[in-house]
């Protein structure tokens, strides 16, 4: 039996004023618990449909249901997002940026301290709390990025190429820490990248978009044990994988990058 | 060059070309044998400086106090109304053409009405000065809190954040640094400002600053007094910068590019 729905979109299209389509009509679920990758092109609309789930765009047309509720302002459960970039406030040290999100709710403090020494704890990063985010390198910005988005102690996380600018060996790194997270603290993910082979790596379901307009062309469960580790990277059942998943992306008419990891 | 030895070459290397100056100067006047009504020479400027050192330095007194607080002023004043600007398009829209208008409007055209109205000179005077001295704080100001990252808009709309929070939090913070330049700015007019007040006031006798006494000695042709007037006010301008600049250290050097230490 499938596990209960918390994000349902029916009909959902997105257009931008001045007539861009970045979305045409379509149908989603996220299901509770499950790790779901939004993979394609530049262009396919991909992260719009995140910031639509996120509640920070509104749908033209259509839908969204979270945890059964229609109003886009009602937030039965906390929703945790990460963006492309740290976005960090520069004159914050790592704790105070941080605390942002349970300060913004009028947390008290000792209870937002400890919140925050926890969430640091799951990155990593209890001994940087005192550093500036210029002081630290961009994988640690990062981690502080997913900190403040694990905090509020999220029921959903939404992720935009969160490891799209880093380099290839700390985005494996932090790949493997996002996914011992995700096994340790029961959120449900919903991630996007251009990476196909990110995209295997980590998800239980893939979504493949397309481009003008954006839409959904496939979808496909990677039916692979957790936890995966770098044996997975190299296995037979990952190149499969990565073949299917590129072979939908090209299908979809357009020309896939041979190597996901130059593309920016 | 090591961090020390540079500090110590900053100051040295414009003394340096100060003293070649002088020097030449010096040398100039006294081998073409320049009458002193036409171009005093460094030294006789100099012990004028030191002969005239009660009434000049009263006068300095007075010009840097109207200057300094018509910095104040305009500080607080255009801070206000960039805060205001920022609330809603409109009232930018409606208020900030009569900023750009009382810009443009030369001062030695509105001082004579101001010094009219008020009947207080000295307020008059600082009033004068803070008008010249407001507009790149407003700019600076208003461009600053729009010039928000929109990452960290976007979570503070996830967060809830108020208005307030927003403004207080976000918007204030990032604005800093553009305040801080609009500042700087705004030192060296303020201290035009009251120059051109005061020329344009004349007052005299105990409330003499520094413009009178330039006005003074040109009728009486004592040039070399006239220098050291005009040696007292770039002084003043220099003092002015320094302390904005100091306060702009001391507000963004930790976190803020502009006041970063350089590497090599």
């Amino acid at each position: 039996m499938p596990a209960p729905p918390i994000v349902e979109l029916h009909g959902v299209s997105r257009t931008y004023d001045g007539g861009v389509r970045a979305l045409a009509p379509l149908d989603l679920v996220v299901r509770e618990r499950e790790f779901l990758t939004l993979v394609g092109p530049s262009g396919c609309g991909k992260s719009t449909l995140l910031r639509l789930i996120a509640g920070l765009l509104l749908p033209t047309t259509g839908e969204i249901r979270r945890w059964g509720e229609n109003d886009p302002h009602a937030q039965p459960r906390r929703i945790g997002f990460v963006f492309q970039a740290p976005t960090l406030m520069p004159w914050a040290n790592v704790a105070r940026n941080v605390r942002l999100p349970l300060d913004l709710a009028h947390m008290p403090h000792a209870e937002a301290k400890a919140h925050v020494a926890e969430a640091l704890e799951l990155v990593g990063l209890a001994d940087a709390k005192a550093r500036l985010p210029r002081e630290l390198s961009g994988g640690m910005q990062m981690r502080a990025s997913i900190a403040r988005a694990l905090v509020v102690r999220p029921s959903l996380l939404l992720m935009d190429e969160p490891f799209g600018a880093l380099d290839e060996f700390t985005r494996q790194r932090l790949d493997g820490e996002l996914l011992a997270l995700w096994s340790s603290q029961r959120f449900t993910v919903t991630f996007v990248t251009h990476s196909i082979h990110e995209a295997v790596f980590l998800s239980t379901r893939i979504v493949v978009m397309a481009a003008h307009p954006g839409r959904i062309v496939d979808a496909c469960d990677i039916d692979e044990p957790y936890p995966r580790d770098e044996s997975f990277r190299v296995s037979q059942a990952f190149a499969q994988y990565a073949a299917r998943v590129s072979a939908s992306v090209a299908a979809a008419g357009t020309a896939a990058p041979a190597s996901t990891e130059a593309v920016r | 060059m090591n961090a020390g030895a540079w500090r110590i070459a900053r100051f040295v290397a414009p003394l340096v070309v100060a003293l070649f100056v002088l020097g030449a100067w010096q040398l100039w006047v006294t081998l073409e044998k320049i009458p002193p009504y036409l171009v005093p020479s460094p030294l006789l400027v100099a012990r004028t400086l030191y002969a005239d050192r009660t009434l000049l330095l009263q006068s300095l007194g007075i010009t840097l106090g109207v200057a300094l607080e018509a910095l104040a002023l305009a500080t607080i004043v255009g801070a206000g109304a960039a805060l205001l600007f920022v609330q809603s398009r409109w009232i930018e829209a409606s208020l900030f053409p009569y900023a750009v208008l009382l810009q443009v409007t030369p001062i030695v055209s509105i001082a004579p009405l101001i010094i009219i109205w008020v009947r207080d000179i000295h307020v008059a005077l600082v009033l004068c000065a803070a008008v010249v001295a407001i507009f790149p704080i407003i700019s600076n100001t208003t461009l600053g809190l729009r010039s928000v990252d929109p990452g960290l808009l976007d979570l503070f709309r996830l967060s809830r954040a108020t208005r307030l929070q927003t403004l207080w939090r976000l918007r204030v913070p990032s604005a800093l640094p553009y305040f801080l330049a609009g500042m700087r700015i705004a030192s060296g007019l303020a201290l035009i400002g009251a120059v051109v007040a005061e020329f344009v006031a004349g007052t005299g006798g105990r409330a003499a600053g520094l413009a009178y006494q330039i006005l003074l000695a040109g009728i009486q042709l004592d040039i070399p007094r006239l220098f050291a007037a005009l040696v007292l006010i770039a002084l003043a301008g220099v003092a002015l910068f320094a302390l904005t600049a100091w306060l702009s250290r001391l507000a963004l050097s930790r976190w803020h590019e502009s006041e970063l230490p350089r590497e090599g």
